[in-house]
Formats: C-alpha cells, structure tokens, sequence
C-alpha cells in the first residue's frame, strides 16, 4: 500500500512553525497526520542555517519573545529540549551618539542611562502598556470574537474581557479607550521626553509592519508585542540557544513523539475539492493524497488563490483575499565578522543584547517615509543581535555573527533589488559603522536578504513578517479577511493555521494551536 | 448659497430677537469662579461681569489652560487637556484678481470654473505634503482645495474682477519648532502662487492683492488655537466618548456652571453647529427645562 491509499484525518500543509504546532497538536488528540512541507527542512521562518563557513544564524526570525505558553505546556516542550531560563533574559539596548540607554529584564523592568524623571515617566508607562496590553492578551489564545451566533465559550471569553476591563478602573479604562487607536509617536510624546527611549518604542510598534510612528494606530504593533511572553514574563525576549531552528527542532520532537508524518521536500500544488469539500492535496511531484480535513498553515492568499483556485469559491471571498495587504518591509541583514565589534559605550554584557538603532521616533519616521514611494531608507533603522557572543558553537572560534533586522525595505522597490540591493546594504553598512566604528573592516562575510529574497527563499509573500499586514482592519475578526476569521473557509474541510489567521506573526504557535483545538472541537 | 457664511449672522439676529445681547471686542480674559462654581467672566479690560452659566465657545485649551485657573481643575482633567491635540494643518490665502484665470486643461465654458478644483492630481503628491508637514515645514507642493466664488456670486468683487479663496495643507503651526516669521507666510504663499500658475498661465499678472494666513494668522485673528480648524484634530482618540477629553464629552466641564459649546466638543469642527445645538440641550436639561423647541439632535454619545 502506498501512502496515497492511506485516507488521512488530516494533512497539513506547511512545515513552518505553526504548521508543526498544528499537526503536534492534532496528532495528540488521535488523529493520522501528513504534514507536508515544500522546504527541504521544516522551519520556515524559523530556522538555523549556515551562510558562510562556519557561521551559523537564525536566518530570518531571531528572537524569541512570543511563543505563547499554551503551546509550551501542551505540547510538553520543554520535555522536547525547549530551554528558557532567567539568566537568558536579553535587555534592548537604545543606540545614540549621545550614549546607549538600556532597558533591562522583561521589557525594561529596570532603566539605566536615562534621567531620574524618565525612569519614573518610564515606570508609570510601561506598566500601563503592559496592563493595557493584558487586557487584550486573553484574544491571543481564542478564536477572534464572531458578529454572529457567538458560542458559549465565545460568550464568556468577551466577558472576561469586558471584565478585564473593568478591572482597569473608570479613569484606567477610559485612557485604555482614548489610547487604543492612537499613533504611537503622539503617546509617546505625550508620556516620555528622551528620544533614545522613544525612538526605542517606536521602532518596536512599527517592526514588521507598514507604518511609521505617527501612521494612526500604530500603537497596536507595540500591545502585540507587548501580548507576548517568554518565561513567563511579559515583553521579555531571549535568543534560543541554537538559534530559532533549535525552537522548532523542540515542536518537530513533539510532532514527531506524537506520530505526525513529516514530509519535507513536498510542495503542495492543489487542493483538491469535490462538492466544495476540500478532500485531499496533489503535490508539485504529482501525488495525490486524501484527508478528512486539509489545514494550510502557508499564507493565505496563496492557499487560496493558488492551492484552491478562484473558481472554487466565491467571488466576494476571492476580492477579500486578493486585497489582503502583504508587502514586507523588513530586510535581513548577516555579517561574518573577524572578531566581536566594538559599540561605542555600550558594555560587554550589553552587546549580548539586542541593540536598536533608532536614535529618535522622528528618525524612525524619516526611515518610513521613502518606502511609501517604493524607495528603502537611507539612514535605516535596525535591530541587531550579535548571537555567537551567548551561544559560541555558532562562529568559528574568536569570530563574531552580526543578525540584523532592517527597516525598511520595501518589498517592490521602485529601482528594483538587483541595483538597489548594493546600495541599501551601503547605507546599512553606514549606519552601522556610526555606532560600532571599524565593523567594516572585519566584515568577512555577509548576506541581506530583502523581503523579494525571502518571499523566493521561505515562500512568504511579499517577504512579509506576519504573512499580511498586522493592522487594525486586518485584525482579529477580519483575519485574514472579515467573515472568516475563526480558520474555517468557505470550503468545508479546508482549515488556516499560519500567521496570516488571527493572532498573527512571530514566533508564538498561536494560529497554529487555536485552529487546532478549533478543528478538534468541531470534531472535522 | 449667495450669502456665503455671513448667513450665521442670520443666528446672531435671532439671539438678539430673543432677548440677547452681542458684544463684540470684548475678550474675556478669565471666568469666575467661587466655590468650584462659574459665576460669570472678566474681561480683558478688568469689566465683570456676572452670570448663572458661562459656556464656552473657545477650544478647550484656551478654555482650561487660559481662562480657568489651574487650582479649580483636578489633574486629570488637567492632564487630559494638555494631551488634547490641536496642532493646525492647514492655511488660507485669498487672492483678489483683475481678471478671470484661465485653465487651459478646460473647456472655454467649462462649469468646472465655478468648481472646486484641486491640482494634485495623485495620492503620492498629497503624501509628499504631508511627509513636508511632518518634518515641520509647510508643504513644498500643497495640496489646494481652490474655488472663484465670483464666478457664482459676481457681488463679492467689483465688475469684472474676481476673487480666488484657496484652502491649503498642510501648514504646521511651528516651522522647524519655531514660530512663523513674515518671511516663511511669503514662502508659503509664493508656493500656493506657484502651483496655481503651473495650470494657469498669465494667472501671476492677474493677481491685485493678497491675503494669506498661516496657522500664526488664524490663531491671531480667530483664536483656534495651533490654527486648527477643528478645534482639536479628528482622531479616534478625540472622537465620540473621547471629545474633547474622556469623562466630559457631554459639553459640562469639572466646574459647576461651565460648560463648552465648541468645535473642541462632539461632534467636532466644521461650519454645522451641532457641537452648540448639543451643548444647548444639555444645559437646559440641567435646569430641568424643555428642548421640545429645538431642532432634532445630533447624536450625542
Ligand atoms: C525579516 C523578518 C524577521 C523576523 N524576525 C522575527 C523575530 O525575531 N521574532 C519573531 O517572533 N518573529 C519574527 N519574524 C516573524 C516570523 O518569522 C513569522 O511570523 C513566522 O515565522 C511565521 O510562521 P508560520 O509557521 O506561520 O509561517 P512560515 O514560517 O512562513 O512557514 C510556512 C511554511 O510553509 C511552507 N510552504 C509554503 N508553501 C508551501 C506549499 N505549497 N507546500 C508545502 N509547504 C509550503 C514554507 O516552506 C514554510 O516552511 C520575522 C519575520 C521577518 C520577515
Ligand atoms: C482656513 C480654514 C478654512 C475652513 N474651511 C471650512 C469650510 O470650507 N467648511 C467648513 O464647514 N468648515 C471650515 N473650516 C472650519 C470651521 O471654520 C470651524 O470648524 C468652525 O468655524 C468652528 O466653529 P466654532 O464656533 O466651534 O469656533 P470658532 O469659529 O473658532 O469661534 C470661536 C469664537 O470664540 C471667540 N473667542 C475665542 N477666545 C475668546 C475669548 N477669550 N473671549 C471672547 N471670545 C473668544 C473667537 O474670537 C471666535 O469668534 C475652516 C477653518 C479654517 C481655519
């Protein structure tokens, strides 16, 4: 018997993270899982791999700060080789020519290297956003709130809401009212008066998404990031050792524990429907095989417009989907270097950090601007992590890796990567040199990959971090478009479980789980 | 609509009709207070003048940062009014011509000339303004909102001649965080000037006179304070329950007696009225008194 014979309970299309957590997860409750991935390793996203001799680096996400704890503790991760300790707790460094400033424990539960008055300003501000944040924190683990015919458990999840809410107190509740849609640079502005600081919040609201700090709402990115947890505590991050691939070797042990059948090298080039019932997949090798339930935790759109076909589906549906805005701006940037670099002022515990180059929320803004015009940054703005100097395997011996992420680059830019990728890795390359003088001249290697490279090399379109915009309208019950937000589609059968459902991206498993346990309830 | 906005005088008339009074040029300089309760205003020339209720008009800036003192307002009320946003956006220049511009893009006769017309002819050039007033300068190339009111009402301007009104964005109410100085209003004419003459030829040698306000003007002259022309931007967090501050949005201040009738308040800025209409209602339900009188409500939240 060939495994084409074999009727599955489900098969899983994508090895991504979420993909793995969905299929572990299935796998649990009894069902005989495929899993079915395009790549040769399973990870998408997130993955470790070597870009120049002996140098090893998470290659597209590389921290870890939202792996949602329901995944951990279900899938028995930390059984699977999954290490977070205290220690590893990363603080974020502000990176200025007037000196770092640095925010350490979970999220800057400690300020050094800013005033008397703004560690205090900043004390009152983070705990309103973290508490302002757990309010919507709940939203993380459920299927986003229906406009009809709510369940029970949907019921009693927006109370517990509301409550939470309530909770806050009458003046608590009316600012958390007055600020959700607000821009983050005007909150900011409002709150704080050092531009390290700012420039510091400001990058993290926009990170990943189309918007520059004064875009309206982009205090949203900021909550989401603040939604997430490592360890236990809120806004903190940690680089796992091993690099991200050493994440999802944990969730592929769990998959694996639970006798998911994992297939890399496996692109899915169909879906196969019958009665508008999504009964099975043909692969790119032509393979055709059946299940009772398909779950595509690849983008969306692709997932439909591409494994589907518009003629399957409704036309309303198929404009919904096609106008889903993904179009990243986030590039990546990894250096091989001779030795460790040198960031001026910053201390030797500190540069295991993550340092942020984005000295003010106007600088941030500045670096926005052009990518509207399909133009990237001239002075971009960045995060950058130096992973080798906490986990050594991942260098030769005495050298250094530099990971980087950029803002921004637009996805389609207007001159096209081909000419602009020399010259945007030119004014990254200044920057950096500004901060850590003499970087340069120990650069033995290095790779950037713009979004148009990792949409070929990932196959995420658009090269985008959250596989679709993470904006207020594309949010919670209109991800990823409105009327099918809970990970069903109009086809029976057929079941999303990738970042571009609700909650979104990073590296949480939480689209993954909740359409899990959603197919698992409704007994698909 | 011949009379223009003139027609609000129309209001002022029937104000007067029913027991009344108008002053004008008399600038109130504080409102007066006893025992947390308003008990009417001083003018700027030291005048009292006493009264059951003080509604306010002017935004909710120049309400509670200027004319209340600080000690009668509890601080978060306070707070939230100093993070009420009313950064102005936009200017005015007014252009009296000797003749009728031609636009060499329309018809002869086109009824587009007694339109409103606007130049920027994609979203990226109005983006660009914008990027401009974002970094604190007015708009290299604005985006106009411009009309001949003379071509529908030929009164406004002797025989013959014309009047142009142009609508401006953006104009930031600072340049570079600092104030507008006589030389930047003539930069930022010169670049309204200029896009107009790039769709009409000739139309510089047209022009007799000239009238520009920058947010610097209207804030002089009209006391919108920043120039905002909404008396506080309309944004989600200053819209509906949040306007003006969160816990007042229904026209009553912290002080007894005071209240706010302007654009500061639900449902916002523009030339409609319903923000004093609104305001009107609530205080006569206050002394317990009948609205069946008034006009239907707008909305309150
Ligand atoms: C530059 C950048 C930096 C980032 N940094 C971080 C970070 O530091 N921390 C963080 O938490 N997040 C980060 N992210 C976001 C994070 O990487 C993603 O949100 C996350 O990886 C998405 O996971 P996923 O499993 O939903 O999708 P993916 O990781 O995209 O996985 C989808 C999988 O499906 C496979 N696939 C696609 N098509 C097919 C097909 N037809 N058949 C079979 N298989 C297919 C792909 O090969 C892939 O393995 C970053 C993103 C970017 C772009
Ligand atoms: C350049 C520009 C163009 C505009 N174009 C349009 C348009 O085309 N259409 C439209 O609908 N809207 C337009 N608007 C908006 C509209 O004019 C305003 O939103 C509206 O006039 C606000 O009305 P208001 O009664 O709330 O306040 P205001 O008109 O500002 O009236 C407040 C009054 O209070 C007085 N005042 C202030 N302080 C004191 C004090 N201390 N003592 C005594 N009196 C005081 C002021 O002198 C003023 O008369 C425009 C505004 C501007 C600036």
């Amino acid at each position: 018997m060939t495994s084409s014979d074999l009727n599955w309970d489900a098969i899983v299309i994508g090895g991504g993270h979420n993909g793995l957590v969905a299929a572990a997860t299935l796998a649990r409750s009894g069902r005989a899982v495929l899993l079915l991935e395009a790549g040769n390793e399973v990870g998408g996203a997130a993955r470790t791999e070597e870009f120049a001799p002996g140098f090893r680096v998470s290659t597209v996400a590389h921290l870890l700060n939202r792996l949602h704890p329901d995944v951990v503790k279900t899938l028995e991760l930390e059984r699977h080789g999954l290490t977070v300790e205290h220690g590893d707790f990363m603080p974020s460094v502000a990176l200025s020519k007037d000196g770092p400033l640095t925010l350490h424990g979970a999220y800057g539960e400690v300020l050094t290297g800013a005033s008397p008055s703004e560690q205090s300003a900043w004390k009152d501000l983070r705990a309103q956003l973290l508490r302002y944040a757990g309010v919507l924190k709940p939203f993380l683990s459920r299927r986003p709130p229906g406009l009809g015919g709510m369940s029970l458990a949907e019921m009693t999840g927006l109370g517990q809401t509301a409550l939470a809410l309530k909770r806050l107190g009458k003046e608590d509740m009316r600012d958390f009212l007055r600020v959700l849609l607000m821009n983050v640079y005007d909150l900011l502005d409002e709150q704080l008066s050092d531009d390290r600081l700012k420039g510091l919040l400001a990058f993290d609201a926009t990170l990943g998404s189309h918007l520059g700090p004064r875009s309206p709402t982009s205090l949203l990115g900021l909550y989401y990031r603040l939604s997430g947890e490592i360890g236990g505590l809120a806004g903190a991050q940690v680089q796992p050792k091993g690099g991200m691939g050493a994440v999802v070797a944990a969730i592929r042990a769990a998959a694996d524990k639970a006798s998911v059948s994992v297939r890399p090298a496996s692109p899915v080039a169909k879906v196969i429907v019958e009665k508008g019932r999504a009964v099975g997949v043909v692969t790119q090798g032509g393979e055709t095989l059946r299940a009772k339930a398909v779950i595509s935790a690849i983008n969306p759109a692709t997932t439909i417009l591409e494994l589907v076909g518009s003629r399957e589906v409704d036309t309303g549906f198929v404009r919904k989907v096609k106008n889903i805005r993904m179009k990243g701006d986030a590039a990546k940037l990894h250096l091989a270097l001779d030795r460790p670099p040198q960031f001026t002022g910053v201390d030797a515990a500190d540069h295991k950090g993550r340092l942020v180059a984005a000295p003010s929320p106007d600088h941030v803004e500045r670096a926005f601007n052009p990518s509207k015009y399909g133009e990237f940054s001239p002075e971009p703005v960045m995060e950058i992590t130096l992973p080798s100097l906490a986990d050594p395997s991942l260098a030769p011996s005495g050298a250094c890796v530099l990971s980087a992420v950029v803002q921004y680059a637009p996805y389609a830019l207007r001159e096209g990567w081909a000419t602009g990728k020399p010259r945007f890795l030119k004014a990254i390359m200044a920057q950096l040199e500004t901060y850590a003088p003499g970087i340069g001249a120990t650069v033995r290697h290095f790779e950037l990959l713009t979004p148009a490279d990792i949409e070929a090399r990932y196959r995420m379109p658009g090269g985008h971090w959250h596989h679709g915009e993470l904006q207020a309208d594309q949010m919670l019950m209109s991800r990823p478009v409105s009327g099918w937000s809970g990970y069903d589609t109009p086809l029976e059968g057929l079941f999303l479980a990738g970042a571009g459902s609700h909650p979104g991206g990073g590296i949480s498993g939480a689209p993954g789980f909740n359409a899990a346990r959603h197919i698992i309830a409704m007994r698909a | 609509m011949r009379a223009g906005h003139g027609r609000r005088h129309q209001g002022a008339g029937r104000l007067k009709a029913s027991g009344g009074t108008i002053r004008t040029g008399a600038e109130v300089d504080q409102v007066l207070i006893r025992n947390g309760k308003a008990k009417g205003v001083v003018l700027a020339g030291g005048e009292e003048i006493y009264g059951k209720l003080v509604i306010s008009n002017a935004d909710v800036k120049r309400t509670f940062l200027k004319l209340v003192e600080e000690k009668e307002l509890p601080d978060i009320f306070l707070r939230r009014v100093r993070n009420f946003k009313i950064r102005g956006s936009s200017g005015k220049v007014n252009i009296a011509l000797d003749s009728l511009p031609e636009f060499p893009a329309l018809p002869k006769d086109s009824p587009a000339y007694r339109a409103d017309m606007h130049f920027t002819d994609s979203i990226e050039r109005m983006e660009r303004a914008y990027d401009d007033r974002k970094a604190g300068r007015w708009s290299a190339d604005p985006f106009l909102d411009m009309m001949i009111p003379t071509t529908l009402d030929p009164t406004m301007a002797p025989p013959g001649k014309h009047f142009m009104s142009c609508f401006v964005q953006y104009a930031p109410p600072k340049i570079d965080g600092r104030d507008w100085t006589d030389a930047d209003r003539d930069g930022f004419a010169e670049s309204v000037i200029a896009q107009v003459a790039q769709y009409s030829p000739g139309f510089r040698d047209r022009i007799v006179h000239m009238e520009v306000r920058t947010p610097r003007e209207i804030e002089a002259e009209v006391g919108l304070t920043e120039g905002n022309i909404f008396q506080g931007e309309l944004t989600f967090d200053q819209l509906l329950f949040n306007r003006p501050v969160p816990g007042y949005a229904q026209y009553r201040s912290p002080v007894g007696g005071l209240y706010m009738c302007g654009s500061s308040t639900h449902p916002g800025g523009g030339v409609m009225g319903a923000p004093g209409r609104n305001a009107a209602a609530e205080i006569l339900r206050d002394l317990a008194k009948p609205t069946l009188h008034m006009s239907p409500a707008h909305d309150v939240i």
